[in-house]
């Protein structure tokens, strides 16, 4: 019951805060979102599944499995429950929230109250992606997560918001649409009824397809695998389908592309990692080479990309790209070091990133800039906003003891003994050398912005941040060091989450 | 235990027709209009006593095979209540009363009130019959009911040059098609020998063949009839000029009201009259051209509108084309079986929910209009934070109408779409699809010139009419609720699509 109780209450907390005054919007706003952090720390402490949730021999926590509506055939329930893989980013996304909220109240300065009710409006259907197990309810809150991020794109972003908004919703939208197709294309010819994730994913393995539109059962599984990885590369992105998220992330205003690049990328890397690499794990490695061909370009083409950007906001979104290219790498090596390390990538990053989005977003707030030209000597004025940036951009780099460093190294190890992937050790020393690159633009900007003698181009007072809008930096910084410290606050039960996926992948 | 006299079954129609009457009788007093309150009440209360007894009735198994007598027939044979025709007279009945409600503020201050209302419930009477009729002579009666008084209302604002405009236009076209209609039925009936449905439909399956190609004209002019009145490809060009001219709630009731009403009719009597497998009338290939050419033709033209009352006309087509699927990919496969009833019960269901989608959008140009803010998009700029609780409603609609997941019109839609590719008719499916993505383009607009758009000046909005701003909310919460509270709608019109061949 705890699940519904948690998205209903986000629900409910929307609507309050959407009808609320605006001067009170914000901190209503951040008082109600504490009540999902509670729950969701709460849920972390009674978690007692085991196993993967799509896989024979696993068993969820917090289950409700409840009939909802019987389409042509087929039952649609409302299901929910969470694993050692959705428990993590369930967490991440209530913190997040509350943070992003939080570092709200300074930028945002019109409608407040329908700013903070989509924030909250949005949150829920992300508790939603994350825990439900059925196709259709996971799909109707998959689409609810575009329409907040269309409106807080389109009304509170940057001059050309309603470009990037438009961009944006065109883009995942029709995305989602393939994905749709692959994945109805496979459960139309399935011997099952019901839309059940475990009971598809089951079935998909005991060879219970039949070949549709003239194709193999084979071809078909191959073709819904392109669909659906096609659907998802998009929400990640993986190159070159990334190119809606620079546009949408300079544009957002700061708490929105907090959580853009913090939870709403990763519900991307959740679903290949749940459809694709769990459901069909013969494609996945048969094609693994392939993927992790776009893999490997995204972590090189992205970092070169942030290394060619003058804009602070940009250099961070083209590092996501770079970031989220380890997860993919991590998610086809099918070693439990590899698709486990993924999985923790998809809460660093969404920490570091978080992180990074709102410090630059702190530094903006007073400059009214973000071009790496316009300014520098910051540290000078702003040493404790400063100070957090440095230790998340070197938290980006992977400094040991800090989450991003604990992830990517689980990833490279992964990768590096992976069976699945050909040559193996040579994609990871090539997707290693990423790392080399992110060193590089983000010590180049850093020392151009922060450091050296102040300089502002803009006529603005320069004054310290205000304690809300530090506050976030600082527990973002302390998660991100305390899950580098110990790892197995989370790795534990992603471990034992993803152990079966690597039975049914071949890997070791 | 009473036991109910057989025309009881007939109450949905009848509280509408009485209610007609009173709201006459009741003008015949006060014919000042001095007390809109109690014509607005009347009207409404009668819509709701016919609605109870539709859901009533439905609930209670009357007329159903689950838990029923079957089918009750009337008048040997005229008129049959069975669950297809409960299911439509709910619609209707939802849909008055939200006209109805809408109606009492945009009124205000106009002369003949009471003919206004009498003449919506007249209309409404006519296609509660429509859903019943049984026969080809009653349909034309029916037919004919529902649409005169139409034109009248089309016409209400006597003095606007667009309203009479397009009544006329209305009635041009209607009484071509009227007569396109009849002369479909003599044919039939020539070749037939017989006018009710259960007779023409054994005629049918045992014709000589020298009168083959005069029932196949007969088919297709009665087709072409039926096409008037659910405003689809070739006779639909009436639509948005009549939908633009008219008081918007008369918009909202004619496109989604008397489009249900017409797809009442024309699916019972292809169903029930039309056996697929008897000589010369194979109509399927008929609908399905039909059914893509119509949401083409009416999603492109959407897309190029500039204001906002043409756009949802258009629209309309569009989703009449959807409808049209029902029949499209109707397999006609074993009677009464489950699966027989799936698509045409998933197109019973997307008239239900875009009854309460279609209806509040256009009452929510009625109150666009009401505060005389403008008719294009760009008038609209603004509007959502001036009215925020009426423009969350239309977002509501909008979204729902392109087939978004949180609303209701995603899943009748997709429920229309699964049950065409479960009938082998992939392509079909495929069209739907696309055409539904395309949607989502001119309905976006309306949201991007409400919450988003700067407003071009400065303007008040004058006043919050109450019954306006109380309709569009309920057909906003009907939407919504139609997500989860699906289940039973489409179990319930599946079913009673499955009793209608039995």
């Amino acid at each position: 019951m705890i699940i519904e109780a948690l998205i209903g209450f986000t629900f409910l907390a929307a609507l309050v805060v959407m009808l609320a005054p605006d001067e009170y919007a914000g901190r209503l706003a951040f008082g109600l979102s504490l009540l999902p952090v509670v729950g969701s720390l709460y849920m972390w402490s009674q978690f007692d599944a085991t196993g993967n949730a799509l896989l024979e021999g696993g068993s969820l926590a917090f289950e409700t499995q409840v009939p909802w509506l019987t389409a042509a055939g087929y039952q649609i329930q409302w299901f929910v429950g969470v694993d050692g893989i959705s428990l993590p980013l369930i967490v991440l996304a209530t913190v997040l929230s509350s943070l992003a909220i939080l570092s709200a109240w300074t930028p945002i300065d019109s409608r407040q109250s329908q700013f903070f009710g989509l924030m909250l409006f949005m949150e829920a259907n992300l508790l939603g992606v994350f825990t439900a197990l059925d196709f259709f309810l996971w799909f109707v809150f998959w689409e609810a997560v575009l329409v907040p991020m269309y409106f807080l794109i389109a009304i509170w972003g940057g001059p050309r918001r309603k470009y990037a908004a438009i961009k944006f919703f065109v883009y995942t939208n029709i995305a989602s649409l393939i994905m749709f197709i692959g994945f109805m294309a496979l459960v139309f010819n399935l011997d099952v009824n019901t839309f059940g994730l475990p009971a598809v994913a089951v079935a998909l393995r005991s060879g219970g397809l039949s070949g549709a539109f003239g194709l193999s059962p084979t071809a078909l599984k191959t073709a819904a695998f392109a669909a659906m990885f096609l659907g998802f590369a998009v929400k990640v992105p993986v190159v070159p389908f990334h190119t809606w998220l620079p546009d949408a992330h300079v544009e957002a205003p700061t708490p929105a592309s907090v959580m853009l690049a913090g939870v709403l990328l990763k519900m991307g890397t959740y679903a290949l990692l749940r459809f694709n690499f769990t459901m069909l794990p013969d494609v996945a490695t048969q094609y693994a080479g392939v993927i992790a061909i776009f893999a490997v370009v995204s972590v090189i083409y992205g970092a070169l990309l942030a290394l060619a950007q003058q804009d602070l906001k940009r250099i961070v979104a083209y590092s996501s790209v770079s970031s989220m290219g380890y997860v993919i790498l991590g998610l086809v090596a099918y070693t439990q070091l590899g698709v486990g390390g993924a999985t923790f990538q998809m809460v660093a990053h969404g920490l570091i990133s978080g992180l990074m989005f709102m410090a630059v977003g702190v530094i903006y707030n007073v400059t009214h800039t973000r071009m790496v030209g316009d300014m520098s000597g910051m540290a000078d004025r702003m040493p404790v906003t400063v100070g957090i940036l440095v230790a998340g951009a070197f938290g980006y780099m992977g400094l040991p003891l800090m989450a991003g460093f604990a992830a990517e190294y689980f990833i490279f190890q992964g990768a590096f003994a992976s069976s699945v992937i050909p040559v193996a050790p040579l994609f990871t020393a090539v997707a290693m050398f990423g790392i080399v690159i992110v060193a590089g633009y983000l010590l180049l900007a850093m020392q151009r912005t922060l450091f050296g003698p102040f300089r502002l181009e803009t006529d603005y007072e320069v004054t310290r941040a205000e304690l809300h809008d530090t506050l976030p930096l600082m527990v973002l910084l302390l998660c991100t060091i305390a899950l580098g410290v110990a790892p197995d606050i989370f790795f534990t039960m992603i471990k034992e989450a993803v152990t079966p996926i690597l039975a049914i992948g071949g890997g070791a | 235990m009473v036991v109910y006299p057989d025309w009881a079954a007939l109450a949905p129609a009848l509280a509408l027709a009485v209610t007609g009457l009173v709201l006459l009788l009741i003008d015949s007093v006060d014919p000042d209009d001095s007390r809109p309150g109690l014509l607005a009440g009347t009207a409404v209360v009668g819509t709701l006593v016919s609605l109870g007894y539709a859901g009533w009735f439905l609930a209670s198994g009357t007329g159903q095979v689950d838990g029923g007598t079957g089918a009750i027939s009337l008048y040997r044979d005229a008129l049959v209540v069975d669950g297809m025709a409960l299911f439509f007279q709910a619609v209707f009945a939802v849909v008055t009363a939200l006209v109805c409600i809408a109606s009492y503020d945009y009124l205000k201050e106009r002369a003949y009130q009471a003919e206004f209302y009498s003449l919506v419930m007249f209309a409404a009477t006519g296609m509660a019959v429509m859903a019943t009729a049984n026969s080809l002579a009653t349909a034309f009666i029916a037919l004919e009911l529902a649409s005169l008084p139409s034109y009248a209302l089309v016409a209400f604002l006597k003095h606007n040059r667009g309203s009479v405009e397009a009544s006329l236009k209305y009635f041009l076209i209607g009484a071509l098609s009227s007569a396109v209609f009849a002369f479909g039925i003599s044919l039939v009936y020539a070749a037939t020998g017989s006018l009710l449905l259960a007779d023409v439909a054994s005629a049918l399956s045992a014709l000589d063949g020298g009168l083959t190609g005069v029932a196949a004209i007969g088919v297709l002019m009665v087709a072409g009839g039926f096409a008037f009145k659910t405003a689809s490809v070739p006779f639909h060009f009436w639509a948005p000029e009549a939908y633009e001219g008219a008081p918007a709630p008369i918009s909202a009731f004619l496109s989604s009201a008397s489009k249900a009403a017409g797809f009442a009719v024309l699916f019972r009597v292809f169903t029930t009259a039309f056996p697929l497998d008897a000589a010369g009338v194979d109509w399927m290939l008929l609908f399905q051209v039909l059914a893509v050419v119509t949401m083409t033709l009416g999603n492109f033209a959407a897309a190029t509108q500039e204001t906002v009352k043409r756009m949802l006309a258009y629209s309309s087509i569009g989703h009449a084309g959807y409808a049209l699927i029902g029949l499209a990919a109707w397999s006609g496969g074993a009677p009464g079986s489950v699966e027989n009833g799936a698509v045409l019960g998933a197109s019973m269901a997307h008239l239900l929910v875009y009854g309460f989608m279609n209806t509040g959008a256009f009452l929510f140009v009625a109150l666009a209009e009401q505060w005389d803010v403008g008719r294009t998009f760009e008038d609209y700029a603004g509007l959502g934070s001036r009215a925020p609780m009426a423009s969350v409603a239309m977002t509501v609609f909008m979204f729902s109408l392109a087939g978004v997941p949180p609303f209701g019109g995603f899943f009748s839609k997709l429920f229309l779409f699964a049950g065409a590719v479960d009938a082998g008719f992939w392509w079909l499916a495929a069209v739907g699809v696309v055409n539904s993505t395309l949607s989502l383009y001119y309905y976006s607009r309306v949201v991007k010139a409400l919450w988003v758009d700067d407003p071009v000046g400065e303007f008040e909005l004058g006043g919050t009419p109450t019954g306006l701003y109380v309709a569009v909310v309920f057909a906003a919460v009907g939407t919504l609720l139609l997500l989860p509270g699906f289940a039973p709608v489409i179990e319930t019109a599946q079913s009673v699509a499955a009793a209608l061949v039995p």
